[in-house]
């Protein structure tokens, strides 16, 4: 096994934190991602009452970007009043795009580029930027040139009324033109997940996240905000349903393929607008400022398949690879934190793991994966109830997992997740001692 | 020649202006008289085509005249002098055959906009600290270089009244949009766009159209609308100064008497009317102000104040919240700690609502707004509180509270941490009592609106030590106030002053004077706000708690203030608050004048009224402050006169123009005013005892500010 460790450097998890995560819409319905992004960067900072002038680099995750401010990560460094000469970068990788934010700063540290990273990501999908069509936005293109007035009579020729219709972004897979949710059906449909074990599922990650939030295990997560204009505070992540029920659940009709599909709007994650940010330093810095790491990176890496069949699978493809490349087995490790974009896509992950054919088949493998523990697996809610800000949840399952990690006295923690485009990513963290 | 120095460049010739040892320009006599020698010798250089005119200073056109010159002038004759010898010389400037560019970068203000006035072609840059105003008003003068004049003639008498009455700044925008800068530039292009400029209007002289609302259309184009205009802006400068001021009657004298006429008259008569203001007792008293001012904003001890990067405030109520406004707008850091986190967001978003007003009147860009917000951290708790470098409390005025508050404090910050109590009535030695640090216990004693309000009273005990004072001060500084120090005891000094005034004004409703005869009788006097309007302002239910706390006080001195106040709060009155108070405040109504809320007198003797005469009220209700003054100077509350006179004007609107109660007291001169105290106090009570100190200082002839 290669070792993960480049010239020695070792890089540590600090701490992490969010602002509470809110469905689209609600609570943070009048905030771009720049807002919600200098909120979260302010909490991260406040928590670990980091001098800013340390910081070497910050990088964001974000999907839809917002088109005023298109490298998020240094306009939301520079609104949050941090220190000018910090280089920011924006990175997108659908839904593991913090995943990609950290792993790219445990680059820079590893490779002794940074000694103070702040990585994660932030995501509005209350504010996306709506579109004219191309053939209008042409025109108006053209307009630039225009020298007479009359010229503006050209502008109407060859448009017809359809043109002027507004265009949102499509969240279709671009290769395939299928929406996420079509390509879930056919994973269900394929590995043989039921309806009602996709709807338990769902109703565990919403009861898991209310309990959590109950006994207050998210507190230390998060950092509660007051929302311009009005302030009011938001304290609390309002999707988790706890009342929800698989009885509840079972009434709702297919959302993607009608009448005959399995997946609901109350099985899938929810549009949510969110930031989350975490800190990461090496080891050496760590110890020179005097701070206690949480944990310490231990290995990542990234897979990709075919996006037609194997679309939402990344999980089932990096896991073996991230525990080969750690020395590690599945039985090691004692936090798992998954990213629930679909309870079909968590369910057939799973059961892929635990199969010995896909074992053989798929991964080139004598022997299956194993079985994940479900009592190690997402226990305080997941995507499914808390929410998915795009950009940002990567950030989310690794400050979620250090937190575990100290709390449950466990060693090791796996984090993954799968994005659009059929890829993956898997990081395995160690306890810091 | 010292100061100027002169470039030539492809037939323009730059003339820098950089004075040496000295921060900014200034106009004094030696500079008129350089600029005659420049002029000749410009006019008879044929290389030369056109003059650009530009500052050396990093963000400085030209400050302004020299005030020190101005105010050693006694003699009208002098001052009449100084502004016909400066006037023409800039007249000159006009007239020059050759055009004048200014190229403004930095302040440009008083005499140093006149001169730009008279350039023929303005270029400012955009840079944050260039602003131009014709500030003269605040210092009871007027623009004396021909402001009067080419002013209104550039960009219109409307507009150039309001500038010159209220001395408002106009920053670049605004400017170029005027009308008063013809163009706009970014500091690096500055000289070479003025050197293009001058050369470009050296072969086509400019022709300016100005555009105009049709308000200016109709009201500026005739003598008939001009009078009209002149009328009412009387009627604005008599109901806000009652006629107090003159600087601003004798500049709409200046503009009427010079508009439909030619300049050169109208200059005569600016000359003649600046001489009359200069050597006015409120010009004096302005100008003394001002420099005392200018004094305050030195830390007395700088070299032991201590960092500040972070603050802890405590309360997020209307007072933490506006001192957490301020500090943040100067980049430090505050944690705005309320008991829950829902009162410490209230206390942010009155912080993001007051600054959003301005980002909507372009007065503040929305990023900017953004990264002060992200400067206050709203908590419930104490995290963080061991970095801060200053912790003010601004809780609830209860004593045992706010030896709670500075127990927990103590606990959660560092050794080097200064503690400021925000109480207006509380002794600091009374908080501190119990602290496990008294040394650096003081108090920080803001005014409401705090970012409105300019003053800051610092309360020291016998144990605060000095660099607690100094780091106390410096933040102030930073903060924008103008700051005294004084001792510790009941009500300190503002407080302990406004007592005996407030107490007056109900002593004189209780013999049966009329509500708005004792207000109308104070604001005559130069005060902003009558009494009993600022008690409905402040509040009865405070103000009925001061008058207690204060009473005790006095009583020791053998006089018992009266506690009608009291027993009004009790009935439930608590000002403006809860809309009972001495006016009534009819819901939905905002603008317009006040009604007196005629209930109120069956606290003060029943509805039947009499006349008081209006002087009685003011020697009674002016003196009940100024004696109270004398006491604070003589037991030491006070360290000097100065303070004194800063403190009543900013932190009470004691009338400007009038210098301050001890500047007053030198003006009427001391042994008057012993005979006036002494009078009253056998017409009325001993409270209006003078002070032995003052009657000491009567006998032997001398005076608060002696060589001045």
């Amino acid at each position: 096994m290669a070792t993960f460790e480049f010239n020695g450097r070792k890089t540590v998890v600090v701490d992490g934190s969010r602002i509470p995560f809110q469905r689209s819409g609600t609570g943070y319905k009048d905030l771009r991602s720049y807002d919600l992004a200098r909120l979260a960067l302010k909490g991260l900072l406040n928590k670990t009452q980091l001098d800013p002038n340390v910081v070497d680099r910050v990088i964001m995750g974000t999907v839809v970007s917002n088109l005023t401010t298109s490298n998020v990560a240094r306009d939301a460094l520079l609104g949050t009043g941090l220190p000018h000469n910090i280089p920011a970068h924006t990175v997108t990788m659908a839904c593991i795009s913090a995943n990609q934010a950290i792993t790219s700063g445990i680059d820079l540290i590893r490779t002794g580029q940074a000694d103070v990273v702040i990585a994660g990501g932030t995501e509005s999908l209350s504010d996306i930027p709506i579109r004219y069509r191309k053939k209008f936005r042409q025109k108006l293109i053209e307009t630039q040139k225009y020298k007479k007035p009359t010229d503006f009579l050209k502008f109407f020729r060859g448009l017809s009324w359809r043109d002027f219709l507004p265009e949102i972004p499509g969240i279709n897979e671009f290769s395939t033109g299928k929406s996420m949710g079509e390509d879930c059906e056919r994973l269900v449909a394929r590995v043989g997940v039921t309806r009602s074990e996709q709807d338990e599922y769902a109703v565990r990650s919403h009861q898991k996240a209310a309990e959590a939030i109950e006994k207050g295990l998210l507190a230390e997560e998060i950092t509660p905000v007051g929302v311009a204009p009005k302030f009011n505070l938001v304290d609390t992540d309002n999707g988790p349903r706890g009342d929800s029920s698989v009885e509840k659940l079972g009434k709702l009709r297919p959302a993607f393929v009608k009448p005959y599909g399995t997946i609901t709007a109350g099985n899938a994650s929810f549009l949510t607008d969110g930031a989350a940010f975490v800190l990461l330093m090496s080891e050496e810095k760590a110890q020179e400022l005097g701070i206690a790491p949480k944990a310490s990176v231990h290995s990542y890496t990234y897979t990709a398949q075919d996006p037609v069949d194997e679309l939402l699978l990344g999980p089932a493809y990096v896991i073996p690879k991230v525990l080969d490349q750690a020395g590690l087995k599945l039985t090691d490790i004692d936090v798992f934190e998954i990213h629930e974009a679909f309870s079909g896509q968590m369910v057939a992950t799973c059961k892929c793991l635990n199969s010995k054919k896909f074992a053989k088949e798929n991964l080139g493998r004598s022997e299956k994966v194993g079985e994940i523990p479900l009592d190690k697996l997402n226990p305080l809610g997941g995507s499914l109830s808390i929410g998915h800000p795009f950009g940002a949840t990567g950030a989310r399952l690794v400050t979620t997992a250090v937190n575990r990690l100290i709390r449950e006295d466990g060693k090791f923690s796996l984090i993954a997740g799968c994005a659009a485009g059929a890829l993956g990513n898997g990081i395995i963290l160690e306890r810091y001692n | 020649m010292e100061g100027v120095e002169i470039q030539k460049e492809d037939s323009v010739a730059i003339i820098w202006l950089d004075q040496p040892n000295e921060k900014v320009n200034k106009l004094s006599l030696k500079m008129i008289d350089d600029f005659k020698l420049i002029l000749d010798s410009l006019e008879q250089d044929q290389e030369v085509k056109a003059v650009v005119l530009i500052s050396k200073k990093e963000d400085n056109f030209i400050a302004g005249a020299d005030l020190d010159m101005i105010q050693q002038i006694s003699r009208l004759e002098d001052a009449q002098e100084l502004s016909r010898q400066g006037s023409s010389i800039i007249h000159r400037l006009a007239n020059f055959p050759k055009p004048f560019v200014a190229a403004i970068n930095g302040a440009a203000l008083g005499g140093g906009l006149e001169v730009a006035l008279a350039c023929h072609y303005r270029i400012a840059t955009d840079h944050p600290k260039t602003v131009m105003a014709l500030p003269e008003v605040q210092l009871g003068l007027l623009p004396g270089g021909g402001g009067t004049q080419r002013l209104p003639r550039l960009i219109g008498i409307q507009k150039a009244l309001d500038m010159m009455l209220t001395g408002r700044n106009i920053f670049p925008h605004k400017a170029k949009k005027m009308g008063l800068v013809d163009d706009i530039i970014h500091p690096h292009g500055l000289l070479g766009a003025a050197k293009q400029a001058a050369l470009r209007i050296a072969e086509k002289p400019v022709k300016r159209k100005r555009k105009k609302n049709w308000m200016e259309k109709i009201l500026e184009s005739n003598g008939m609308g001009r009078s009209v205009i002149y009328k009412q802006a009387r009627k604005v400068v008599y109901r806000q100064t009652y006629g107090n001021y003159p600087a601003p009657l004798k500049i709409i004298e200046c503009v009427e008497g010079g508009m439909g006429k030619s300049i050169v008259s109208g200059l005569a008569l600016e000359s003649k009317k600046f001489g009359e203001l200069v050597i006015s007792p409120e010009s004096r008293q302005l100008i003394h102000l001002f420099f005392n001012m200018t004094n305050k904003k030195k830390n007395p001890l700088a070299e032991k104040v201590r960092p500040i990067s972070c603050i802890g405030i405590l309360g997020a109520g209307f007072m933490g919240a506006g001192i957490a406004n301020v500090t943040a707008t100067k980049k430090i850091k505050t944690i705005l700690k309320d008991i829950s986190l829902e009162a410490a967001v209230g206390g942010e978003k009155m912080v993001w609502e007051d600054l959003h007003k301005k980002v909507k009147k372009k007065a503040m860009n929305a990023f900017d707004l953004d990264v002060i917000m992200s400067d206050i951290v709203a908590s419930d708790n104490y995290h963080g509180f061991d970095k801060t470098d200053v912790v003010i409390e601004a809780v609830f005025e209860d004593l045992g509270l706010k030896r709670k508050v500075l127990a927990e404090t103590e606990a959660a910050i560092s050794a080097e941490c200064v503690f400021a109590s925000n109480t207006s009535s509380l002794p600091i030695t009374d908080i501190a009592a119990e602290a496990r640090h008294p040394e650096r216990v003081l108090g920080m004693h803001y005014f409401s609106p705090v970012t409105k309000m300019p003053l800051l009273e610092i309360i020291t005990t016998s144990k605060t030590e000095d660099w607690a004072t100094a780091t106390a001060y410096e933040l102030g500084l930073k903060q924008g106030k103008t700051i005294i120090v004084v001792n510790d005891g009941p009500g300190f000094y503002t407080t302990r002053v406004l007592a005996p005034l407030m107490n007056e004004a109900i002593c004189i409703l209780n013999e049966g004077g009329k509500i708005e005869d004792i207000d109308r009788a104070m604001k005559k006097f130069g005060f902003p706000v009558g009494p009993l309007a600022l008690f409905d302002e402040v509040g009865i239910d405070v103000a009925a708690h001061v008058s207690h706390v204060m009473g005790e006080f006095f009583s020791k001195r053998g006089v018992t203030p009266t506690k009608t106040i009291e027993k009004v709060y009790e009935a439930g009155y608590q000002g403006r608050k809860n809309n009972q108070g001495f006016y009534s405040y009819p819901q939905g109504k905002k603008k317009g004048k006040k009604e007196v809320n005629s209930k109120i007198y069956s606290f003060f003797g029943g509805s039947s009224r009499k006349i008081i005469p209006m002087e009685d009220i003011q020697k009674r209700i002016a003196f009940a402050l100024i004696t109270e003054a004398t006491y604070c100077l003589e037991d030491g509350t006070l360290k000097s006169p100065h303070d004194g006179d800063i403190g009543a004007i900013f932190g009470m609107g004691f009338p400007p123009f009038l210098g301050g109660p001890f500047r007053y007291l030198d003006s009427l001169g001391l042994d008057k005013a012993v005979a006036l105290l002494q009078e009253l106090t056998k017409k009325h009570d001993k409270r209006f005892t003078p002070c032995p100190m003052l009657c000491e200082m009567a006998k032997n002839n001398k005076k608060f500010y002696s060589g001045e």
